[in-house]
């Protein structure tokens, strides 16, 4: 399973992978437009939390038995049982809330204007998280797990 | 007499979670599913969703509809199950049919409570609201009947999802709750009256400590209900949402263990060898109180089947107990919940709140022994399940009260342990 690692330790709490998360899932795909018109209405599917010195950035984690899969009453989300990766269908989503009640490191988020859930995709459409291809300081890298 | 290796009764949550357990274990092995209702796999929590024109029929399907397909499982849908014969481990359909199975689930769900003596509740336009043909019926006879006000009886989660549907289909809609506030079993008063505000200014009337005395008919149909202080409320159609219990209806008279469900153990096994029980009709372990109670919640009835079908399918899965928790949305306003919300005084509860007057956001933390045991949410409801995680993981959070009660609190604030485990997407428990 491919899963996005934080190391807090590089974390410079810039929160660009906020801002790229945003212009992935925007429908410009444009940053300026993106941050300056489409925010609000779509939110980053990243949260960087920040204690004193210490920053990190949190997302699905992709879990191995997912609580949000379990409590979803629409069947909006699933996970692949080839790749491992939770993913959420917003078609099929009415926005309940009861994964954001569940998910034990708070990754899912209310999308008010669509009234969905919104969480990581692992940017599957283009490949690449833009959370790790624009973190300045490798603070989120893409680690391999053979579990 | 037909036989299976895997039989399962119910085509709800628990059910579809059983065939997921059973075929991550056993993907072969023979599975025949059978239920009452006709339909395919649906959201049952989407039916009020449905009346309100919120999803259409398509949206309704909780699994692809070659799920059952793709999983190998026979479906004998429309089939109701009467009887269960654990010593035969045989089960006998109101249809005559009886099938033979290795191991069983049961997993039937629950059954609107109708009140016994109120006079008028089998008339034309009193309906329950706990299936999708419920939906259909009061549909078509808002549509027949043009009916502009209803009642709705209970002031649970059935009762107001039932008025957010009604007052969305344009009725106008009064909702009579027995208690002195809705949603009072998983709301303390606080969350229950901004709740109740936000009811008023969709328009809802909201009565509490009444109920109805009587259902009034005109020319044989539904016509508004009379109250005890004698006061009429006219309505062309009623919704009784008092509540749901454990449908014990298959195991009456069996050797199968029940209290006010059926008594499941932590492999989700009843008493009797081979028989299994999950969701709404089953009474397994509460993660809190550490005793067995009836949690009849989907999250809930999801993991307790898809640990019966481990177990059944010969994989060694532990419950490790359900915590009764929702998350309700009403006319636009949030509220997520899990746990002791209101608890009682004098038995070392700790209990934070706070409340800001402008936004309306509520957060109430009810602790004891500097461990979580419950939480209440309104408004900003985002990152609730961190909560859940602490109480779930029965995690310590002597100093962390204050950061958890602010709006930003996050995972940067928990202990390490707690924190690595779930980051790794662990969950958390491993």
């Amino acid at each position: 399973m491919k899963r996005i690692v934080a190391k807090e330790e590089y974390c410079m709490n810039c929160r660009l992978c906020e801002v790229h998360c945003l212009v992935s899932h925007s429908r410009s795909k444009d940053l300026i437009k993106a941050f300056r018109q489409e925010r609000g209405e779509i939110v980053p599917r990243i949260t960087v939390e920040r204690l004193g010195a210490v920053s990190f950035a949190v997302q699905c984690r992709h879990c191995d038995e997912p609580a949000c899969v379990e409590a979803c009453m629409t069947g909006a989300l699933s996970r692949d049982p080839v790749t491992g990766e939770v993913t959420h269908d917003p078609q099929r989503c009415v926005g309940c809330w009861m994964c954001v009640m569940v998910c034990p490191t708070g990754a899912i988020r209310r999308d008010k204007s669509g009234h969905v859930a919104a969480k990581c995709d692992l940017c599957l459409e283009t490949g690449t998280p833009a959370c790790v291809a624009n973190c300045p300081n490798e603070a989120l890298v893409i680690e391999e797990d053979n579990d | 007499m037909t036989s299976t290796k895997y039989l399962i009764i119910g085509n709800s949550a628990a059910g579809v979670g059983c065939v997921e357990g059973i075929r991550q274990t056993d993907p072969q092995g023979e599975i025949t599913l059978l239920a009452k209702e006709t339909e395919h796999a649906y959201s049952r929590p989407l039916i009020t969703y449905l009346l309100g024109g919120k999803v259409d029929e398509a949206g309704m399907a909780y699994r692809p509809a070659d799920f059952y397909a793709q999983q190998r499982v026979k479906t004998l849908l429309g089939v109701e199950a009467a009887k269960v014969d654990p010593a035969a481990k045989t089960v006998t359909c109101a249809d005559g049919q009886v099938i033979g199975y290795e191991k069983l689930l049961i997993a039937n769900g629950g059954k609107p409570i109708t009140p016994p003596n109120l006079p008028g509740s089998d008339a034309p336009g009193v309906f329950t609201f706990t299936t999708w043909q419920d939906a259909r019926d009061i549909e078509a006879y808002i549509a027949a009947n043009a009916v502009k006000e209803a009642v709705v009886i209970g002031g649970g989660l059935i009762g107001l999802k039932s008025v957010e549907a009604l007052t969305a289909r344009g009725l106008k809609v009064t909702v009579l709750e027995l208690a002195p506030r809705i949603l009072a079993v998983t709301l303390d008063q606080d969350a229950s009256d901004l709740l109740a505000g936000a009811l008023a200014k969709a328009g809802v009337t909201l009565m509490t400590n009444t109920t109805a005395q009587r259902i009034d008919l005109a020319g044989g149909k539904v016509s508004g209900v009379t109250l005890p202080d004698g006061s009429q409320v006219a309505a062309g159609l009623v919704v009784l949402a008092i509540g749901v219990l454990p449908d014990l209806s298959l195991v009456a008279g069996s050797a199968i263990a029940t209290e006010r469900g059926i008594l499941a153990d932590e492999r989700l096994a009843t008493n009797v060898a081979d028989v299994y029980a999950a969701g709404d009709v089953a009474q397994a372990l509460e993660l809190i109180s550490g005793e067995r109670r009836s949690i009849p919640i989907w999250p809930n009835a999801y993991r307790q089947g898809f640990i019966a079908g481990v177990n059944m399918a010969g994989g060694e899965k532990i419950y490790e107990g359900g915590l009764a928790m929702n998350s309700v949305e009403i006319c636009g306003l949030a509220t997520i919940s899990a746990g002791v919300t209101s608890p009682p005084e004098g038995q070392g509860y700790e209990v934070l709140t706070k409340l800001d007057p402008k936004t309306k956001n509520y957060r109430k933390l009810v602790l004891k022994d500097h461990h979580l045991v419950g939480y209440v949410l309104v408004g900003d409801v985002d990152r609730a399940g961190i909560i859940t995680g602490l109480i779930k993981g029965r995690v310590e959070v002597k100093g962390l009260e204050e950061k958890l009660l602010a709006p930003d609190f996050g995972l940067i604030s928990l202990p390490s342990v707690h924190r690595e485990r779930v980051t790794a997407g662990l969950g958390v428990w491993s």
